[in-house]
């Protein structure tokens, strides 16, 4: 993975000194609330509802196990002895102190971390695909690429008071596993007719209380306008930008408002000014970038392993978990494994300071020492040999951290919701808790098959319950909470919006509600189709009949 | 006098700003002032002969509209009504980039020390600050970072110079 140099680590050395003196200042009474709010939130630091809470950058997803130990002894020194994995595959901490968020900033800087622009209207971490250098069906690994965007939007001068939060997703896969369609801008690696890299550039998706799927506004763009291209983007966005409404101020409604065709036509015309220019990337700093990412010392082993084979013939519970989560790795005998953080009770995307310690030393033994954070809040090793599968699987179990549960019903993705959040108009970890427990029977749960359950607290959809199969929003009824259900969404490469089914539900309701959502989908699902693609064959008609039908 | 930060010290300023001036006779004589573009772009002529003139950009204005002026124009100011608005950051390259503008060019508005560093990168070097108070400490904000990734006004891209090692 990517190693600093003194000129990166110096960067972020000089961005803990500043914000020390910022919060130095603030708590000696020479900045006011309104003066410190934006800088803290351009280092992650929001004011909640019991405490602050710190957003800690994990560009990409990927972590180094020397990483997690560092955030598992922040998080148990300065914190409660855990973290939260987001949906942008960073992670939060819910009860530091402000007075003590400099020292924090300043142990991660000791291992290449940072807080910068998690949060307020800047650039936000780039986000990328979990399994990117690893997945059969990669085009072009997008991790150098992901860190050519990550170094250039890392304390740009020009973009840092942007109308609104602006996030990019870089996917180099043929199965878009970052959701790019659903960000400001999404940049889809592709390889030209002579195999040359570029990027199909999309602008203007993303969710809140608008959701609005990606524009493709250029097919391909050669690799090394990149940052001609995106400072061209961020110029039109941040002059053009709407700053009067804070919810008319994302891209997305900009590219809408003007069209998508005169947008682009705005960003290629600033491009053309700067193209060629000192900011085209040379074939060099690729090449240097690259040389970060290369793959680590597989063995060279049979495509199978008999051990493995005959333990997913003999042990049934390993073989489910083997069924839902490992994934097929590009080298022969060798799998992605995702360590699910949706266990039954545990809010989604928890992890305790020990739960860390213990993955840390499991990626060293069996993953090279890197792990991944996926937009679904799950875990990932990258790199696991199918002779220790077995093994593995029993220390995750032992962990708490081997439910079969991945792309099923219960791998809920889960805003902090009303618990936590001070956005939140309802609550949404107890909610999920209630789904699970309903949906507690594995036999069950793996018959209805694939299926995304996304809840968000609020319209700012952090839990992105637009692109669920099915999505839960919170909503505030005269102060109090409802709840209200969408049906085929979708994320990916056919991202899909989901369609609200009616008037929305009191808390207590929503196991049945989704009960009868899937006894609708089982009764007329077709042989192999998923839950979303019968909604998307049949409508949500079939669905809401049962959902408001009168119960006897 | 009132001061202010140019060329990264402490200076003193006597002109004064005229935010709201609409026709000429807004606009006192006998002291340099800063007038709004609008103001002059419709009396460019009279106000071009005083040779003591400014020209304020709010956030909203097109530094195009100086195209024909950078060349003779001794000070541009850019207003920030709230530092938060980050319009005028590309307002500034948009005027040392593209228009090669080479006078003074003036933060004025809601601008604090925290701001100093990233104005500077775009082209900024004069800053009225929203308070007079501590403009030395101010002066250390210039100096947050020693260096950055992206192409700025003052400086190429890092990967440009990593080799040879320059820091700008």
């Amino acid at each position: 993975m990517y190693r600093y140099d003194h000129f990166d680590q110096r960067l972020i050395d000089e961005r803990v000194a500043q914000f020390r003196d910022q919060t130095r200042r603030y708590l000696a009474g020479d900045l006011t609330d309104d003066d410190f709010r934006p800088l803290r939130l351009q280092n992650g630091l929001y004011i909640q509802k019991h405490a602050p809470m710190l957003r800690i950058s994990i560009p990409y997803g990927q972590l180094s196990t020397r990483q997690l130990r560092a955030l598992a002894h922040v998080a148990r020194t300065y914190d409660r002895g855990y973290g939260h994995f987001t949906t942008r595959q960073n992670v939060q901490l819910n009860w530091p102190h402000l007075e003590q968020v400099p020292d924090i900033l300043a142990e991660l800087a000791r291992v290449e971390m940072h807080a910068i622009q998690t949060s307020g209207n800047c650039i936000r971490n780039i986000t990328s695909d979990h399994f990117a250098g690893v997945a059969r069906d990669e085009v072009v690994d997008a991790r150098p690429y992901s860190e050519l965007v990550r170094q250039w939007a890392t304390l740009h001068p020009e973009f840092a008071y942007l109308p609104r939060k602006f996030k990019i997703a870089v996917s180099g896969a043929t199965s878009d596993r970052a959701a790019i369609l659903v960000h400001d801008i999404g940049l889809q690696l592709v390889r030209g007719e002579r195999g040359d890299v570029g990027f199909r550039v999309a602008v203007g998706g993303g969710l809140g209380r608008t959701p609005i799927i990606g524009h493709v506004i250029r097919e391909f763009l050669p690799r090394a306008e990149i940052l001609n291209y995106l400072d061209a983007v961020l110029r039109v966005y941040n002059r053009f930008g709407r700053r009067d409404n804070k919810y008319k101020a994302r891209i997305k409604i900009l590219v809408k408002e003007r069209t998508p065709e005169v947008f682009r036509q705005d960003v290629e015309a600033e491009w053309e000014h700067v193209r060629g220019g000192p900011a085209t990337v040379p074939a060099e700093e690729f090449e240097r970038l690259a040389a970060f990412f290369t793959p680590p010392a597989y063995e060279q082993l049979p495509g199978d392993d008999a051990g493995y084979r005959s333990a997913l013939q003999d042990n049934r519970a390993f073989a489910n978990w083997a069924q839902r989560n490992l994934h097929p790795h590009k080298v022969p005998g060798y799998m992605i494994v995702t360590l699910s953080l949706k266990k039954t009770g545990i809010p989604p995307g928890d992890v305790t300071s020990d739960q860390m310690d213990a993955i840390a030393h499991l990626a060293d033994r069996y993953s090279f020492g890197e792990l991944r954070v996926s937009h679904e809040q799950n875990l990932i090793l990258t790199d696991v040999k199918q002779s220790d599968l077995l093994s593995l699987w029993q220390q995750l179990k032992g962990l708490g951290l081997a439910t079969p549960n991945i792309g099923l019903l219960t791998n809920i993705i889960c805003c902090p919701g009303g618990d936590f959040c001070s956005l939140a108009n309802a609550k949404s970890i107890p909610i999920a808790e209630a789904i699970q427990r309903r949906f507690d029977d594995l036999d069950h749960l793996h018959d209805v098959g694939e299926l995304d359950l996304n809840i968000s607290g609020c319209m700012n959809a952090c839990g992105h319950h637009h692109v669920g199969h099915i999505g839960v929003l919170g909503v505030d009824k005269n102060g109090a909470e409802w709840y209200q259900v969408s049906i085929g969404g979708s994320q990916g490469e056919d991202a899909a919006l989901g369609k609200v089914i009616g008037p929305s539900f009191a808390a207590d309701e929503m196991p049945d509600v989704v009960s009868r959502l899937i006894e609708t989908y089982v009764d007329i699902r077709h042989d192999d189709e998923r839950f979303v693609d019968t909604v998307h064959r049949v409508g949500i008609e079939p669905f809401k009949e049962r959902v408001y039908a009168p119960t006897h | 006098m009132p001061r202010l930060i140019r060329r990264r010290a402490i200076a003193e300023d006597a002109s004064i700003l005229v935010r709201g001036a609409a026709t000429l006779a807004d606009v006192p004589e006998g002291v340099p002032v800063i007038v709004p573009l609008r103001l002059w772009l419709a009396e460019r002529a009279a106000l071009a002969a005083r040779g003591d003139v400014g020209i304020l950009l709010s956030p909203s204005d097109d530094p195009m509209a100086l195209a024909g002026d950078v060349a003779t124009l001794a000070l541009i100011a850019i207003d920030f009504p709230s530092f938060t608005d980050g319009r005028g950051y590309s307002s500034a390259r948009l005027l040392r980039d593209r228009l090669g503008y080479r006078g003074e060019l003036r933060a004025v508005g809601d601008i604090q020390r925290d701001q100093l560093y990233y104005l500077a990168q775009v082209g900024f070097d004069a800053f009225a600050l929203s308070e007079e108070r501590d403009l030395d400490a101010a002066l250390a904000g210039l100096r947050d970072f020693s260096d950055g990734y992206q192409i700025t006004q003052a400086r190429t891209p890092w990967f440009r110079r990593r080799d040879a090692g320059i820091s700008p």
